[in-house]
């Protein structure tokens, strides 16, 4: 079946096997090879695809195996949704320790992505609460991995080319209510973000702001900054789980150069009307495109690419200011613009993507070689300044891009599963 | 965990190994019921489902159960070891295979399987339970049908014919039971995307999440309605398809 991950960037045929539970995966996936894991099918490029080869789909490995109500501690299927977790445990005082702008992606995803949120600062990457997995190797073995081991390491942010992670125990952080304290600040420069931003990290443990990529150097955004409330405040309901739907794709880009100059203006104006001090529930402020179902669509038929950076600290402002800069120029992105930054913590797996510095995150509508042209402008810029790409994301970089911006690729490579590929492995590694 | 005080109590599930009886069992586990009684033929996926759901609602009581599907004495007689601890609120009666069609024309004894996990053993789980609600006076029993049933189609009469079997036999159920406290809820899935359908997504088929499925059953058992169509569009789809005149019909690949 023809299958897309989360850009649509393509639509390739794929022999889609759905593991049905975690005891029979063994079997199922002894009858094809080589093959790369799918679960809910978030990831933006090709870290899930693998055109013309098999898919794993990991959606039906959704059930729960135990929690301790004392702990906190949570075994569950690789294919349970962060939703499903925190849906079912956020009533009774639990939740994920590091999400990022989605719940609706599986725990398989977020650990072979080493997924990071927020609150990076105060409590690292999702691989940092994993206490351990069960992984299943295409030769049948089964390992039992905890962390600190090299295999662990390997497959937090391994891309799930190390095994087919089959079951997880995660440690889940107690929680008083599912209600956030908010501040939202304008800002109308870099040097203002970057003192906002390490003006907030004592004192706050959610940091990010959106940025208006057409703002260039001149940077203009809204930061916001939020910490966990004790307490419901008296009067605010939950919202409803009602989704919208982007019921069908538009023939051309919804976001282009006619609509993204007014939309950010029109986005900032709304957003520093709010500036001050809030409060939110947990699901629109941290996950406020959940609400809008296939939001993706709104792209167009030929798909987007997000390209998200991550710039060390030191030359942090003017790698971002040269970023913006160039997209400024180039006319190009989307109102999705994040900047923020992460703190000072070392990644718990071999090629987790967070480092101590600065990470832009932008859509960009494709529009084929324009894209691309700019995309490799924008390389020279992350890696002059040291800084690396987020696999999660990607769908183009060139090989020797990653191998810049990640050192431990060769030992990483040393624990590959020789019976999984992915088209972007393909790309990156050769294999 | 909320419980409202009209939340069905006991529930058991013939067939809870089904994707689509496994998504509905979760529900009532988060809308808080208290016991469940879970009956398949494969003991090793009940545990897996026992442990999900016990994570889910701590507080319920979950039995788990196997049994003869095929042979009328051994469900009366699991129907009544289910029945004498407790007569259960609601029972979803949601066992079944999708057999090959082909193989069914070929092969008699495949023929005569598929009728009888598909058509006879739900009506008889059905005519059990329906027994002991009656004298219980109270309760209610959900079968889980298919638009399949709504008209024979040469791609799955098969299975067609033994959906439209337990068609016929829940409305006569339910005119027996017309003001009865007792109620037969009919559930009629369009395709769902389950174990039982993995190859028909292969050649391309849309299929509806088993999660928005399920909560259209949970929803429709809750409102007592007499045929539950899940997704809803399927009443339409299939209103539309029973009555084609067959000049059309015949010329159709479906």
């Amino acid at each position: 079946m023809k299958v897309s991950s989360w850009g649509r960037l393509s639509q390739d045929k794929h022999h889609v096997i759905s593991l049905s539970d975690r005891h029979q995966a063994a079997g199922q996936i002894q009858q094809s090879n080589p093959g790369i894991c799918f679960g809910n099918g978030r990831s933006y490029g090709d870290v899930c695809l693998n055109p013309n080869g098999t898919l794993w789909q990991t959606s039906s490995l959704n059930r729960f195996i135990h929690f301790d109500e004392q702990t906190g501690r949570l075994r569950c299927e690789a294919g349970v949704l962060l939703r499903d977790i925190q849906r079912t445990l956020v009533p009774r005082g639990w939740m994920l320790p590091v999400t990022p702008g989605t719940q609706l992606i599986t725990i398989g995803g977020a650990i072979a992505n080493d997924v990071h949120g927020k609150n990076h600062h105060v409590l690292g990457s999702f691989g940092d609460h994993v206490h351990a997995f069960r992984l299943l190797k295409t030769d049948g073995t089964l390992l039992d991995c905890l962390p600190h081991t090299d295999l662990f390491k390997a497959t937090i942010g391994g891309m799930g080319l190390t095994g087919i992670i089959l079951d997880a125990e995660l440690q889940l952080r107690a929680i008083k209510s599912p209600w956030l304290t908010t501040d939202t600040i304008p800002y109308h420069s870099l040097d203002e973000f970057f003192e906002l931003a390490d003006a907030s990290e004592q004192a706050w443990e959610h940091t990010v702001s959106w940025i208006d990529c057409l703002s260039g150097s001149q940077a203009r955004g809204i930061f916001l900054r939020a910490n966990h409330a004790d307490a419901a405040p008296a009067g605010k309901k939950a919202p409803s789980a009602k989704q919208l739907n982007m019921p069908l794709t538009p023939p051309l880009s919804l976001v282009n150069g006619l609509s993204l100059r007014p939309f950010n203006e029109l986005y900032y104006r709304l957003q520093a009307r709010k500036a001050g001090a809030g409060v939110a529930h947990y699901e629109p402020f941290s996950y406020p495109l959940d609400a809008l179902q296939h939001w993706n669509r709104m792209y167009g038929p030929r798909g987007f690419y997000q390209y998200q950076c991550v710039v060390p600290r030191t030359n942090a402002r003017d790698a971002i200011a040269a970023l913006l800069d160039s997209i400024r120029h180039a006319g190009a992105g989307s109102f999705l613009a994040v900047l923020k930054t992460f703190g000072e913590r070392p990644g718990p797996g071999l090629l987790s993507f967070p480092m101590p510095g600065a990470t832009l995150a932008l859509d960009f509508p494709n529009k084929g070689s324009k894209t691309l042209q700019l995309f490799s402008v924008l390389d020279n810029i992350v890696r002059e300044a040291g800084g690396r790409l987020y696999a999660a994301k990607d769908a183009r970089m060139p090989a020797d891009m990653f191998a810049a911006g990640y050192p431990n690729v060769p030992e990483f490579l040393t624990h590959r599963d020789p019976g999984i590929s992915s088209a972007m492995s393909r790309r990156l590694f050769g294999s | 965990m909320a419980t409202a005080s009209n939340t069905p109590q006991r529930i058991v599930i013939i067939g809870a190994t089904s994707g689509i009886a496994e998504h509905c069992a979760r529900l009532w586990a988060q809308q808080g019921a208290s016991h469940l009684v879970l009956v398949a033929r494969n003991q090793e996926k009940l545990a897996l489902i026992e442990q999900d759901l016990q994570v889910r609602n701590p507080a319920l009581h979950i039995r788990c159960q196997t049994g003869n599907f095929t042979d009328p004495a051994s469900i009366q007689q699991l129907v009544d070891s289910i029945a004498n601890e407790a007569c259960p609120d609601i029972v979803l009666i949601a066992h079944g295979t999708l057999p090959d069609q082909s193989q069914c024309q070929q092969d008699l004894a495949v023929n005569a399987e598929a009728l009888v996990i598909n058509g006879l053993s739900p009506v008889w789980f059905a005519e059990a339970f329906v027994t002991r609600m009656v004298a219980a006076g109270r309760g209610t029993v959900a079968v889980i049908g298919s638009v399949a049933g709504d008209r024979g189609r040469k791609s799955n009469y098969v299975y067609g014919a033994a959906k439209g079997l337990v068609t016929r036999y829940v409305q006569g159920l339910q005119h027996r039971l017309a003001g009865s406290p007792v109620k037969v809820v009919l559930v009629k899935p369009g395709p769902t995307d389950t174990a039982m359908t993995a190859h028909l997504k292969h050649q391309g088929a849309k299929l509806a999440s088993v999660e928005e499925v399920a909560n259209s059953i949970v929803q429709g058992i809750g409102k007592g309605k007499p045929t539950v169509y899940a997704p809803a569009k399927w009443e339409l789809i299939m209103m539309i398809i029973r009555h084609l005149p067959r000049f059309v019909f015949n010329r159709m690949n479906i």
